[in-house]
């Protein structure tokens, strides 16, 4: 029950602000929070990423495993993206199986990596048929200050960057995992008419509807998700997916182009 | 699963199975299918067949779920194990548990909840048989399902989805547009046009993500009047009213419930931070609760008559 009287409190704190044109950490509305990316974190990994955005931390692992295709995709090999939101990370998350929150947020994360093609995954293929790498994608949430969605995007493509295929037999070397597009989520709340990029904590908590939009490079849209027990106006749809694309492209270029 | 064809829209403008891009399947409803749920509603869409029933406002256990002052709604998107060639296994996947979340979010925005504080509003949506874009067919039927059960409501939902296939979008996709098209961009919507879900994967420019948007609309707005029709075919006051006519009818039924339920919240139920109203919505939610109670005559109809009252008053 306090919970939902803070909450309230929040809401009221966080609309009035909003009506000065103010949010609680001093950015403006389409401004996201820092991001901080570190590399090559386990080496026991074949690939990890530590992001943190604003406090919010997590680990994106990702492990290699030879198994056999889909028959829908002989020649292809298969990238599996799940998400754990630890105990450890807030208050409020419980040991067990993932919730839905986690399944879908891991969905989402997963759908970036797919749909944009961002993985070839036919490279990936052992022995048509019988042979294919698995490619596991798992986000460790470390400590929720909001918006996980995101980071968990950056940390996913950032680890799979750097992550390198084991060499087969003696004749060949390790290669990196062949990434050819760089998908980003970004999420903005609405909070009473009002889209806020990159929500705080306290602003995803109150907000009536997120909407995800995970863009590609050459600005087009890969993947979108509304979730939340608002409704969205078609303008604000398409306003959102316009500061989206920009600011997707501004984190590419700032700390993924680089990796 | 079959081959990918060749060409999905021939040199006429026909898609594979003969509709024009912005043409929906054709939908068969029927309101009222199953005697135990409060509310239900059968549909076909295409190949696809989905039966959706409504149970509740009842007491929500575990206690700790319960809003205090709220219903919760519950959604439940199933596959029979038998809906799709390869067979499903039975139980809630990753893939359903995101669809049920995500479907009854597009319903929170609607329904009013506030009338029926510590309760759970349980929407169970079944899929039959699956022939692309069950997600949709079965919000459209929990939609009809949650009026059958006098469930109030803002407005009905109505979803569809567009898709891209040889660089042209299409609105409502079918089984090969699904399985090999280029985006899948499910949404419902309130006959406002207010977008209550969305998702969408595969490769659209923002351009073509405007067009889609109008592309819904237009095809929601369609959804809308057969949602509508089927309403009227079950609760209307005159048995024999031809479900044609019922356009000319401007002032009649849904809308006006609409109007009704608008006046008694402001404008905006979700903004609506002002409790001192809550004696007299809850009174009127115990009237509505008592009309459902009446064996004789169902919420929707009933509804659309305390309208009627009301409006003789004034």
């Amino acid at each position: 029950m306090s919970s939902e009287v803070m909450a309230r409190l929040k809401k009221d704190y966080i609309y009035n602000l909003m009506l000065k044109g103010e949010r609680e950490d001093k950015r403006s509305f389409d401004e996201v929070r820092d991001i901080q990316i570190e590399t090559n974190v386990i080496d026991k990994a074949e690939g990890s990423a530590k992001v943190q955005v604003g406090q919010t931390q997590l680990i994106a692992g990702i492990k290699l495993q030879k198994g056999t295709p889909f028959p829908d995709s002989p020649d292809e090999g298969v990238i599996i993206t799940s998400m754990e939101l630890n105990p450890i990370a807030s208050p409020i998350f419980e040991p067990g199986p993932p919730n839905e929150n986690a399944v879908e947020m891991s969905r989402v994360v997963d759908r970036g990596i797919r749909e944009s093609g961002s993985i070839d995954l036919k490279k990936l293929c052992i022995k048509e048929g019988e042979e294919v790498w698995m490619v596991f994608v798992d986000i460790h949430v470390l400590n929720d200050d909001g918006n996980i969605l995101d980071a968990a995007s950056i940390g996913a493509i950032s680890a799979l960057l750097t992550t390198k295929i084991p060499a087969i037999g003696e004749d060949n070397d390790e290669i990196p995992v062949p990434v050819r597009e760089l998908p980003v989520a970004i999420s903005l709340v609405d909070i009473e008419g009002q889209l806020m990029v990159d929500p705080s904590l306290d602003e995803e908590t109150i907000c009536n509807t997120k909407i995800t939009i995970i863009s590609n490079q050459d600005g087009s849209i890969c993947g979108m998700q509304k979730s939340g027990n608002g409704g969205l106006t078609i303008d604000q749809v398409l306003e959102a997916s316009e500061i989206a694309v920009k600011r997707a492209s501004e984190i590419r270029e700032k700390h993924l182009l680089d990796i | 699963m079959s081959d990918k064809p060749d060409k999905f829209i021939d040199d006429d403008g026909l898609r594979l199975d003969g509709r024009r891009f912005d043409e929906i399947r054709p939908m068969k409803i029927e309101i009222g299918v199953l005697s135990r749920a409060d509310g239900s509603c059968y549909l076909e869409w295409g190949k696809n067949k989905i039966l959706a029933a409504v149970y509740g406002p009842r007491t929500l256990h575990p206690r700790r779920k319960q809003i205090p002052d709220a219903a919760l709604i519950r959604y439940r998107y199933n596959m029979a194990s038998f809906s799709v060639e390869e067979r499903v296994r039975p139980g809630p996947s990753r893939r359903s548990v995101e669809i049920s979340k995500v479907s009854a979010e597009a319903f929170e925005p609607v329904v009013l909840t506030k009338y029926y504080p510590n309760t759970v509003i349980d929407v169970f949506t079944e899929v039959l048989q699956a022939d692309a874009g069950t997600r949709t067919a079965a919000i459209n039927a929990a939609s009809l399902a949650l009026a059958d059960a006098g469930i109030p409501m803002q407005c009905l939902v109505s979803a569809c989805a567009v898709g891209k296939v040889d660089g042209k979008l299409v609105l409502d996709l079918n089984k090969e547009e699904d399985n090999f098209g280029d985006a899948d961009l499910p949404v419902a919507m309130t006959q406002d046009g207010e977008v209550t879900l969305l998702q969408m994967d595969g490769n659209l420019t923002p351009d073509e993500l405007k067009e889609s948007l109008e592309m819904l609309k237009k095809g929601c707005t369609e959804i809308f009047e057969i949602q509508k029709k089927a309403l009227y075919t079950k609760f209307g006051k005159d048995p024999v009213l031809d479900v044609d006519d019922i356009d000319d009818e401007d002032d009649e039924g849904l809308a006006q419930i609409q109007v009704e339920l608008d006046d008694s919240e402001g404008e905006d139920v979700e903004l609506d931070e002002d409790y001192l109203d809550v004696d007299e919505e809850l009174e009127e939610a115990v009237e509505v609760i008592e009309v459902e109670e009446d064996p004789d005559k169902k919420g929707i109809s009933n509804l659309s008559d305390e309208k009627e009252d009301d409006s003789d008053e004034q």
